[in-house]
């Protein structure tokens, strides 16, 4: 509860004393250049294979002939853009981005980078935290997106080449009774998952105290916690949202 | 002219500062010195607001700084410049972004304005053409350098320095000295500079504190530091045969 607690007070002070609206523009830029962009490609291949595994999965499963087999890209449709693209994204980006983050912000801490901030006046966790986390709200939901429409092609790619299933019958299997508020219920996920790793993630790097151990404890600790707060966040948003 | 007025900190209910009173004066270098673990840089933290102090009041120029609010702080806070033991530049910006840094912040320059006053400052501490390159790029002195240079870009009121020689070779250690007093009495800063280094303060040392377990147990200059009369002080100053030497 004690951390809890100090977590919530170090946002809290991401809102105080900020800097020039020009200023985190430049920052929130960069931080999106550095932990969207540059993820995208990960993001990409991970997602099409989980597509094209999840198609031979689904296939291997449904062998009844009374099951018609656009079934399947319905199954791969609604298991990527409910679950696998924004949790599964999460999971990862939290891996890559929010290790990062809290190794980052280790790393400024021990070596005195942080407290070079604050002696200049400028508030730190506003000036290093708050572009990521806008940043990561504003690249996740957008990796999202791209994750699902490749695992889709990734679906199709694979389900068509080996004759699982025909083209027609993917696309057909993909705009069966679609329900638009799937994509909204991914994007929501999106926000709150970003939020979580990338707040969590800077919490840990900013209290790291020590050395070069610590900082990779604290990257460690970001993974760990920001991981169980998605999976814990994607069961209160199902129920809730659902 | 910084005053300080019975500073306290504890760490888990060990105290590492007793009751520490004293005045750092304008346009002078003012070294904070004693062992290792005698609580110097939490002084120096205390003083520049990093670390809170159990007890004590910080003025600046009269100004309560201990008890000031956040504006007010922030405000006391863009006249000091600070250099850190291990330079604290940002791994991410070269050398020109790290000295501009301050002025990108807390100013409204013109970029050309900007970077006249980074070379002019890059100038001062005896590095040219070195814009361009990241941190990892330069040695230990040439880091300490930039971080002096990056601490007077801002024209700071208050210089002060946590270690500026620790790492460095003696004759490195002298240019570093000499640059902060040259630009101390320069820019007419009140400077703090915390050592262990005699050398230092033989040769810059015109207003010294020195500190014994977590206490200020003697202030004085440096001509005055041979003859303290304090165990303490002998013992730390006349450590090595050429001190002793100098003593006889």
């Amino acid at each position: 509860m004690k951390e809890f607690g100090k977590y919530i007070m170090f946002l809290g002070t991401m809102l105080v004393r900020r800097e020039t609206f020009a200023t985190y523009y430049k920052l929130v830029m960069d931080e999106s250049i550095q932990i969207g962009v540059k993820s995208t490609f990960l993001f990409a291949l991970v997602s099409s294979f989980m597509g094209a595994v999840t198609t031979v999965q689904t296939a291997y499963n449904l062998v009844s002939p009374l099951i018609p087999k656009f079934v399947i890209a319905q199954v791969v449709r609604e298991m990527t853009i409910l679950e696998l693209a924004p949790t599964i994204m999460a999971v990862i980006y939290a891996g890559k981005v929010g290790s990062s983050m809290a190794g980052g912000i280790g790393t400024m801490r021990i070596t005195e980078q942080i407290d070079a901030l604050e002696v200049m006046g400028i508030n730190s966790t506003s000036y290093l935290v708050l572009p990521k986390i806008v940043a990561s709200m504003l690249m996740l939901p957008m990796l999202v997106i791209i994750a699902a429409i490749c695992a889709l092609v990734g679906g199709y790619l694979v389900g068509s080449l080996t004759g699982i299933i025909t083209p027609t019958e993917f696309v057909y299997g993909i705009r069966y009774i679609f329900n638009p508020y799937m994509v909204t219920f991914a994007l929501i996920k999106a926000f709150v998952f970003a939020f979580l790793i990338s707040s969590i993630s800077c919490f840990k790097g900013y209290y790291t105290h020590g050395g070069a151990l610590e900082v990779g404890i604290s990257s460690t600790a970001a993974v760990t916690t920001s991981v169980i707060a998605v999976l814990l966040s994607d069961y209160f948003l199902a129920e809730l949202l659902l | 002219m910084i005053k300080i007025k019975n500073i306290s900190k504890s760490f888990h209910n060990k105290p590492v500062l007793k009751d520490i009173s004293g005045t750092f004066e304008k346009g002078k270098a003012n070294l904070i010195i004693g062992a290792s673990g005698t609580g110097k840089s939490v002084l120096l933290k205390c003083i520049v607001g990093l670390l809170h102090a159990d007890t004590g009041i910080v003025f600046y120029d009269f100004r309560n700084f201990t008890e000031a609010d956040k504006e007010t702080k922030t405000e006391i806070r863009r006249e000091i410049g600070m250099l850190f033991q291990g330079g604290a530049l940002f791994d991410s910006k070269n050398v020109e972004q790290n000295v501009m840094f301050p002025l990108d912040i807390l100013t409204t320059m013109p970029l050309d304005e900007k970077l006249d006053r980074v070379n002019f400052c890059l100038k001062r501490v005896g590095l040219e053409n070195v814009n361009n390159k990241m941190p990892s790029e330069i040695s230990g002195g040439m880091k300490k350098r930039v971080g002096i240079a990056r601490a007077i870009v801002n024209n700071p009121l208050y210089l002060f320095c946590d270690e500026p020689n620790s790492g460095l070779d003696p004759q490195t250690s002298i240019v570093i000295d000499e640059l902060i007093l040259e630009i101390t009495k320069e820019f007419d800063t009140t400077t703090v500079v915390v050592t262990h280094d005699m050398n230092s303060v033989m040769g810059i040392g015109e207003n010294i504190m020195f500190m014994y377990k977590g206490e200020k147990l003697w202030d004085g200059t440096n001509s005055d530091i041979i003859n303290s009369g304090v165990k303490e002080v002998d013992d730390f100053v006349f450590v090595n045969k050429a001190m002793r030497s100098l003593k006889a």
